[in-house]
């Protein structure tokens, strides 16, 4: 096990190394002088060849490049032009409320992908399948922020029963909003200001897991169809192990694997999901963050958000990768 | 009277043969997905003479009028300086039809050669290829598309390359896997004992094999880069904000969503139907063509 996870550790270095430097040649190619991006409109010529000396701009390509890498590493982003504090500092800020939405989202897509596909794979063809692959199809083909605009006119709008934006109501919050609000409230015993978190993070949650439900219900139902005839599973009925202790332990133990796998790859689509599903509700996270760092073209802050997602993301690859080697160990040995 | 029986003889068989090749295709998924997109590209091609009105011909006496439906002119409504949304969805099924089936061309002749490129040759090449694939599948989805019109800006050119810089992966995954196995069967190898270079070997006999999965991928591929440009319109990172696009349509809409519905329902709709439409036909065409790949494509990414 050991070598298992000391091989996947130094099997994503490379990886990193490439993404950063990927990033690194995203800015060098967009128009102009880095120097210019890399400061607010208001700076002076010299300002800008303060600058282009202090970043090391005035250096060969290989010197700029090792120490972009080398600041990346370090975690030093620069500083945000916006809210003048370091990158890391500004995005670490907003990162739990992102966290906070993505596992919402998470679990509302597994609580309803999982027994719909399950439903729908036990008996192909029913009624019950065909309801299933409905909402798979209606999942799938949603874009989030228009189901998010939706939710807002009917469900905030029209029948007013849940807040449109923002994490809680102004006056309920007790102290910072940021950080895992929900569990903090819980944890200082303010229930009200608990429940005031969950009705305001239900809609976003609701627009962002939808696309998720989609795709957890599919491979679920293709996974379970296909366990569906495994011997292991004709044995156990044959034995006289009632259906719904085949189904809900026989087949879909062995039909988590590719749900795991699919589930973890499209993490990342939660993830750049969220970008927008937080524009649509105001949510104040890191992904509304990176929008409006794009629109005030705060470029240390844009290149920190993307760095700093995309290693979030082979982060939780890697995390999928030990966990299914501990759902089948099949594949911790084989490769 | 005996020439015509023998024309029927002839012509019998190869009736039957067409029959058989259309059944399959008559399967709900691919009927209704196809109508949907046979409706989609008719409303782009035809948009010109469909529009009611000049997409962008502002009137602002008539500046958010709700849909009139068929009592009025404006059968959709107007926006808030009184365009015809009608109109601008016509526009915009062009726009996304256009840009999503470029897309999913240069994605496909990328993935593709690159994907057979690596099986065929398997080695170092293989690895680099891989390396590479590993690393832009690192980005989440949709993030790096952001990224890249972030810096390089907005425009026709950089929408397309941020939208294939990730969508040529599954086309590249699945073309290795099959060409791996490809470059040992005996055809191949025939190929090879003919004298064929590598050159004639990859296009002339392992990339023809690897057209349905393509088809199929690039169905998904449609899909998914359908949603994305939309959603990056909706941020503002698309085209340029003159060309009608579904996605800025719902980012104008979002701002009247508490007084006027229609600007944000009906682009949204327009998104919603065609992406399913594109899903159900790519679903149908899988079972039909490729079975084998029912697990690796989702339809999202």
């Amino acid at each position: 096990m050991a070598g298992y996870l000391l091989r996947r550790v130094i099997g994503t270095i490379p990886v990193i190394l490439l993404i950063t430097s990927l990033v690194f040649l995203l800015i060098h190619a967009a128009p102009g002088d880095p120097a210019d991006l890399l400061l607010s409109d208001q700076a002076t010529s010299q300002d800008i060849a303060e600058a282009r000396h202090r970043w090391g701009l005035d250096q060969p390509f290989y010197v700029q490049y090792s120490r972009f890498i080398v600041n990346v590493l370090k975690g030093d982003f620069g500083t945000s032009f916006r809210y003048s504090d370091p990158v890391i500092t500004v995005i670490g800020e907003r990162l739990p409320a992102t966290v906070e939405l993505a596992i919402v989202s998470l679990l509302i897509a597994i609580a309803l992908g999982l027994p719909l596909g399950v439903w729908a794979g036990a008996k192909p063809n029913s009624w019950a399948d065909n309801l299933g692959s409905f909402f798979g199809f209606f999942g799938i083909s949603m874009p989030n922020f228009w189901f998010g605009i939706m939710l807002i006119l009917v469900v905030a709008g029209y029948l007013n029963w849940l807040p449109s934006s923002g994490r809680s109501t102004y006056g309920i919050a007790r102290g910072s909003e940021t950080g895992f609000y929900i569990v903090a409230s819980l944890l200082a015993g303010n229930f009200l200001a608990a429940w005031d978190g969950v009705r305001h993070i239900i809609l976003p949650a609701v627009a962002l897991g939808t696309n998720m439900m989609g795709i957890i219900m599919r491979v679920t139902r293709s996974a379970v169809l296909e366990v569906m005839h495994e011997d292991f599973v004709r044995t156990a009925r044959a034995k006289g192990v009632a259906e719904s202790t085949v189904l809900w332990r026989h087949v879909l133990r062995n039909a988590l694997v590719p749900v795991i796998t699919v589930a973890g790859l499209e993490l990342g689509t939660l993830l750049s999901g969220s970008i927008i599903v937080e524009t649509v509700f105001a949510w104040p996270g890191s992904g509304s963050l990176l929008i409006s760092a794009i629109e005030s073209r705060d470029y240390p802050l844009i290149t920190g958000t993307v760095i700093i997602y995309t290693l979030a993301f082979v982060a939780i690859n890697f995390m999928i990768d030990i966990l299914y080697g501990f759902v089948d160990p099949r594949i911790r040995f084989g490769k | 009277m005996a020439v015509d029986v023998a024309v029927a003889d002839a012509a019998r068989p190869v009736r039957a043969r067409r029959r058989f090749a259309i059944r399959p295709l008559l399967k709900p998924k691919i009927v209704l997905g196809g109508a949907i997109v046979l409706t989609l590209i008719v409303a782009g091609a035809l948009a010109p003479w469909l529009a009611p009105f000049d997409p962008n011909a502002q009137n602002l006496d008539l500046a958010l009028k709700p849909p009139q439906w068929l009592l009025g002119p404006h059968i959709l409504g107007t926006d808030a300086v009184g365009r015809d949304i009608l109109a601008r969805l016509f526009y915009g099924a062009r726009v996304s039809l256009v840009i999503a089936v470029m897309v999913v061309l240069i994605s496909g002749v990328i993935g593709v050669t690159l994907g057979a490129i690596s099986g065929y040759f398997a080695g170092i090449v293989d690895f680099l290829i891989q390396k590479l694939v590993e690393v832009v599948w690192a980005f989440p989805p949709l993030l790096l598309a952001i990224a890249i019109m972030a810096f390089l800006g907005q425009g026709l050119r950089n929408l397309i390359l941020a939208l294939v810089m990730q969508r040529w992966i599954s086309y590249c995954r699945v073309a290795r896997g099959q060409a791996l196995s490809l470059r040992t069967r005996e055809f191949v190898d025939a190929a090879r004992a003919l004298g064929a270079s590598n050159t004639r070997i990859i296009v002339r006999h392992i990339v023809p094999n690897l057209f349905q999965s393509a088809v199929v991928i690039g169905t998904f591929a449609m899909a998914s880069a359908i949603i994305s440009e939309a959603a990056l319109s909706f941020l503002g990172l698309g085209v340029p904000p003159e060309i009608p696009t579904w996605g800025s349509m719902l980012a104008d809409g979002r701002t009247y969503i508490s007084t006027s519905w229609w600007l944000a329902l009906f682009p949204g709709l327009c998104i919603f139907f065609t992406v399913l439409g594109i899903n159900l036909l790519g679903d149908g065409l899988r079972d039909l063509l490729d079975p084998r790949l029912k697990r690796s494509g989702t339809g999202m990414g």
